[in-house]
């Protein structure tokens, strides 16, 4: 409590009229007089769309702006915007105040604290204009490079200089982003800094759209159909042409100042149709047709594609399926609205049938293109017999019918097995004229058995029988980070993937039956950790149910004439762990080293008490719940990492399972970085608030094609940055009492040495409970 | 009863049933039952209750109901003339006499003080008071009363009274599945059932737009004017725009999407 002299007109005294609104007032600490003037009005705004956490962060973030030391205005501009943002982006709050709380940050902790009132002015505004959390992340990180850029850069003294930019930047936005995709707003900031860092006026003129060059660039920046321009007549394309109400939902073309450049692609999930901002006119298509023509083909998967299970699949083949499908939905398409094929026919490439050689470069790609232009282009003009045959074989199939995804699949496969080249496997691939742009990922198409869901996987028939190993699919290839170069060798090495062979589940079972004791210790661990899966709330209006004791106290209230409380209701809510984990095991034939008690190549081996760890663990982990996935791997130089399946995220804790982890076998070397990738690539599709990759392994990286040690050792630290990039953390255990050094340089903090082998099966699981506590 | 004559529908009106509405209407008819046909503008209610008094044999006499008409305009009023006064039977008076069916089209049209009048001849008593007059007449044995109604209409203000719903039997008509549809435009044209199967998915892709901008979709009846225009000579993609699109919409999202959605049916 602050004590001392206090001005009478001190806005903090200021009465609200509703209690409510007092308790956020004093919560908000503030005492500028216009911002209590206008209070009250705007948070009545933020409660019609906010709930209570959520006007919590909301005040807490207006505190802080409250504080800059810049007046009421920032303030005001906070409480007056703020609800309408989050309203215009269609997001929660939550995606969205961090990145606009650190940009204002950043703002405060360099000399830029000016910029900050423009900025929150016409956030509102720029949000109607890029209406996804995607795009307006997209636009503050275009106004921090800017601001990095442009402050203090002068004559190279320190960032003691605001930005003349800056704020000029902000006061344009809303019309710049009338006019311009992201890309193109890059592009034009990208040129005011250029050309202007060292001459505060001119770029002031540049950057509030006073010089005639800032004109040119915008108009030659100004091209393209704008997805805000055109978002209703999608909306009512969707619905009038195909009664789909999807929600669209943009994604921004330019990218992260420090992102990877990938051209993004159109797909859609759960969260809505993902089309790009701005689409150019192409080859006489309009922008907006670009977009219709997007959206059919997302319609047409929604329709008539059943996804398939990815797992057994090579890639070749999988790609060989997404043609073959993409072409029957467009076929369908086109059956419904005969005038797509104008659209279609025009987008589509028209790959050359010479363009590619098949002595020096993969042409799978090549051969497949033409085949989808023949499939949809009754005038394609090839004449090669096999695509012949297969166009003819596509068209009877679909005559008179819609066909399947299973019957696209078998053509496709037959169309890979026929067309087979040794040179489809060369690194060098073919791509000119072969990228079909209005076609989504495919991400729908696939489902994978490490990520199906639960009953999919159960009632499926799905994977070969166990033991059954996956012959003759080609690899899945991974980069490698060259630590000499710095830079990825592409595809340089090859995964292959298998079942893990099964032996007999009785001896997991003993092995359990022999921690038994263990076990018990375990168990009273597990159940400190389990969720309490059901968690009750009280006081609720409204609720699932009576609330006996407050309902009682209510009435005896209105009884004796004092008011009830309404709130004499409960409800649940379900309080889980969302944790799934993927352990990887490292099956190096180092594995096959004996311990023994007192240090003798006596005892059991290290892989025995691997098997012993891991079973523990794994039951462990099914107690608590978690989804869990197990997996072996081990190297054969770079051409052959061999990723051997123990456990699915979908299959239970049961005797095929066990029959896996019984048939574990050590052999060949450590390429960690190529198996983390491999596990991180089924890890980072799972849907979970915390992913976990534990990785058991007994030796540093090594393999038999590798002479200097770095190298396997840098390109695995690489691989757990790529993975904690995308949201995936490693764990390391090693078994080397040596490991320190190596373990440190590759997992950084996350890691731990065991030094005593021996007790491995207890600290495994403990360490995993510790770790997930 | 020369009179009755004239309002005879004299040749079969061209009418596809989409359900059991014929055999259902003759019931009610043979029960004197007043009915109310409900659906959509276009849709076909007209065509049938013409259709069902040629079945029948009686005659019909049509009122088409607007805001501006008054009880008098369906009851009769007096005329001044060289003589005086003379009375003139209203539609309703005249149906009532003749033993006609008596069509109140788009009854909602009409405003609310003015459909009462109806009410005494929709029960029992069958009657309808001249009060202008001090004449009360008894329905003809044939008379029947027939309104027509189009719930789909978003104002509030017009809708009819929930004591003059309970006064008919109905029938929910909407505008025909698209294959029959089809058939329909191209018996009623002479168009080619491909081209008319066109016309009709052009017409459903508005309906799907029902709520979202346009509160009714393209009707049967705008169909059968493109179709009509097409057989005329004018092309298709023009025949739509000029029957199907302008007359519904002004709103520019919804015409591109629709001249859109011409482009991509005729290709
Ligand atoms: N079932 C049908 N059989 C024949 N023609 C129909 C049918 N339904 C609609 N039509 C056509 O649609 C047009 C409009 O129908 P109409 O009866 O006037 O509509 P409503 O009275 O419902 O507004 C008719 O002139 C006719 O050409
Ligand atoms: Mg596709």
């Amino acid at each position: 409590m602050a004590t001392g002299f206090r001005p009478v007109t001190d806005a903090r005294q200021r009465q609200m009229a509703h209690p409510q609104a007092q308790a956020w007032w004093q919560a908000l600490d503030c005492g500028f007089a216009p911002v209590a003037d206008v209070f009250e009005e705007c948070l009545y705004e933020a409660l019609s769309s906010f709930s209570k956490p959520q006007m919590e962060a909301f005040i807490e973030a207006a505190r802080y702006i409250g504080k800059l030391g810049r007046g009421p205005e920032p303030l005001l501009a906070f409480l007056e915007e703020w609800p309408a943002v989050v309203a215009a982006a269609g997001v929660d709050q939550q995606d969205l105040l961090p990145s606009v709380m650190s940009a204002i940050r950043a703002m405060q902790q360099s000399p830029n604290s000016k910029a900050i009132t423009p900025f929150l002015q016409t956030l509102a505004a720029v949000a109607r204009r890029l209406p996804s959390a995607d795009q307006l992340r997209i636009y503050l990180d275009i106004a921090q490079d800017l601001m990095a850029r442009s402050s203090g850069s002068i004559h190279g003294h320190h960032t003691t200089f605001p930005s003349p930019a800056l704020p000029e930047f902000f006061a344009q936005a809303p019309r710049l982003l009338g006019l311009l995709s992201t890309t193109g707003l890059r592009n034009w900031t990208e040129y005011g800094i250029r050309n202007y860092a060292n001459h505060p006026e001119r770029q002031v003129d540049y950057f509030s759209l006073q010089s005639a060059d800032s004109h040119a660039v915008l108009q030659r920046e100004r091209h393209g159909t704008l997805f805000a321009d055109v978002e209703r007549q999608l909306d009512l394309y969707l619905r009038a042409l195909w009664r789909d109400s999807e929600q669209l939902v943009p994604y921004s073309t330019a990218q992260l100042t420090s992102g990877e450049l990938r051209k993004p692609v159109p797909y859609y999930d759960h969260l809505g149709i993902r089309v790009p901002d701005v689409f150019d006119d192409v080859r006489g298509v309009t922008g907006l047709d670009r977009y219709r023509a997007v959206l059919a083909h997302m319609v047409g998967h929604r329709r008539w594609s059943q996804a398939q299970i990815a797992d057994n699949w090579s890639p070749f083949q999988r790609m060989a399926v997404e043609f073959f499908e993409d072409c029957r939905i467009e076929t369908l398409l086109m059956r419904e609205y005969p005038g797509l094929s104008r659209i279609f026919l025009a987008l589509h490439p028209r790959p050359q049938e010479a363009a590619c050689d098949p002595q020096t470069t993969s042409c799978l790609r090549h051969r497949l293109a033409m085949l989808s232009r023949a499939l949809l282009d009754p005038a394609h003009g090839y004449g090669e017999p096999v695509l012949l045959d297969f166009v003819r074989r596509f068209h009877q199939m679909l005559t008179g019918r819609e066909s399947s995804t299973a019957e696209s699949a078998a053509l496709a496969l037959a169309y890979v097995t026929q067309t087979r080249r040794q040179s489809d496997q060369l690194a060098k691939i073919h791509f000119d004229d072969t990228v079909i742009d209005y076609r989504d990922d495919n991400r729908q198409l696939w489902k994978f058995i490490e990520q199906g869901d639960e009953e999919e996987a159960f009632d499926e028939e799905r994977r070969p029988e166990p033991g059954e190993e996956l012959h003759g699919l080609p690899p899945r290839r991974y980069p490698e980070w060259d630590f000499a170069s710095q830079t990825y060798r592409p595809d340089w090495v090859s995964v292959y993937e298998a079942m893990h062979a099964s032996g007999n589940p009785a001896e997991i079972d003993r092995l359990l039956a022999k921690h038994a004791a263990l076990a018990k210790q375990l168990k009273r661990l597990l159940d400190l950790l389990k969720p309490q899966d059901k968690v009750r709330i009280r006081y609720q209006e409204e609720g699932s149910e009576l609330d006996l004791d407050v309902a009682v106290g209510s009435l005896i209230d209105f009884k004796s004439g004092a008011t009830p409380d309404p709130r004499i209701n409960m409800s649940h809510r379900t309080d889980g762990r969302n944790i799934q984990v993927l352990l990887l095991l490292d099956l190096s034939a180092s594995l096959n080293e004996r311990v023994g008690a007192d240090g003798t190549a006596s005892g059991q081996t290290v892989l025995e008490l691997s098997q012993e760890a891991v079973s523990l663990l794994a039951w462990a982990i099914d107690c608590l719940g978690d989804p869990y996935a197990i997996a072996g791997f081990h190297s054969n130089t770079r051409h052959e990492v061999r990723y051997q399946h123990i456990k699915g995220f979908s299959e239970r804790w049961d005797d095929t399972v066990k029959a896996r982890l019984a048939a574990m076998e050590a052999g060949y070397s450590t390429r960690m970085g190529a198996a983390l990738r491999h596990a991180g690539h089924y890890l980072s599709h799972r849907q979970a608030d915390k992913k976990i990759l534990l990785l058991l392994t007994d030796g540093e990286p090594a393999d038999i094609d590798v002479s200097e040690p770095g190298h396997l050792r840098a390109d695995a630290r690489k691989a757990v940055e790529e993975l904690a990039a995308v949201g995936v953390t490693t764990f390391c255990l090693s078994l080397d009492p040596r490991a320190d050094d190596y373990v440190r340089d590759i997992f950084g903090k996350r890691w731990r040495v065991l030094d005593r082998i021996e007790r491995l099966p207890e600290t495994l699981p403990s360490l995993y409970l510790e770790l997930t506590r | 009863m020369s009179n009755k004559e004239q309002f005879l529908v004299r040749a079969e009106p061209y009418y596809e049933a989409q359900g059991k509405e014929v055999a259902l209407y003759e019931a009610a008819y043979h029960a004197r039952l007043p009915v109310m046909v409900k659906g959509p503008t276009g849709c076909g209610k007209s065509r049938f209750v013409e259709y069902m008094a040629w079945k029948l044999g009686k005659p019909l006499i049509t009122v088409a109901c607007n805001e501006d008409m008054t009880a008098s305009d369906l009851v009769g009023r007096y005329l001044l003339d060289a003589n005086g006064t003379r009375w003139l039977d209203g539609p309703l008076t005249t149906a009532a006499r003749i033993g006609a069916i008596c069509y109140l089209d788009e009854i909602v049209e009409a405003r609310q003080d003015t459909t009462v009048v109806i009410h005494p001849l929709t029960d029992h008593r069958r009657v309808l008071p001249l009060d202008k007059k001090g004449e009360l007449i008894e329905a003809h044995a044939d008379f029947q009363l027939v309104i027509s109604y189009n719930p789909g209409y978003q104002s509030l203000m017009k809708d009819l009274k929930q004591s003059t719903k309970q006064r008919f039997t109905a029938f929910d008509f909407d505008y025909p599945e698209a294959s029959l549809e089809a058939r329909i435009v191209a018996r009623e044209t002479g168009i080619e059932e491909a081209v008319a199967s066109q016309l009709v998915k052009l017409g459903q892709v508005a309906r799907n737009l029902k709520g979202h901008g346009l509160d009714e979709g393209i009707s049967t009846r705008l169909v059968v004017y493109a179709a009509t225009l097409i057989r005329r000579g004018v092309a298709p993609t023009d025949a739509c725009r000029m029957a199907m699109v302008r007359p519904i919409t002004d709103d520019a999202d919804i015409r591109a999407t629709l001249d859109h959605a011409i482009d991509a049916v005729f290709a």
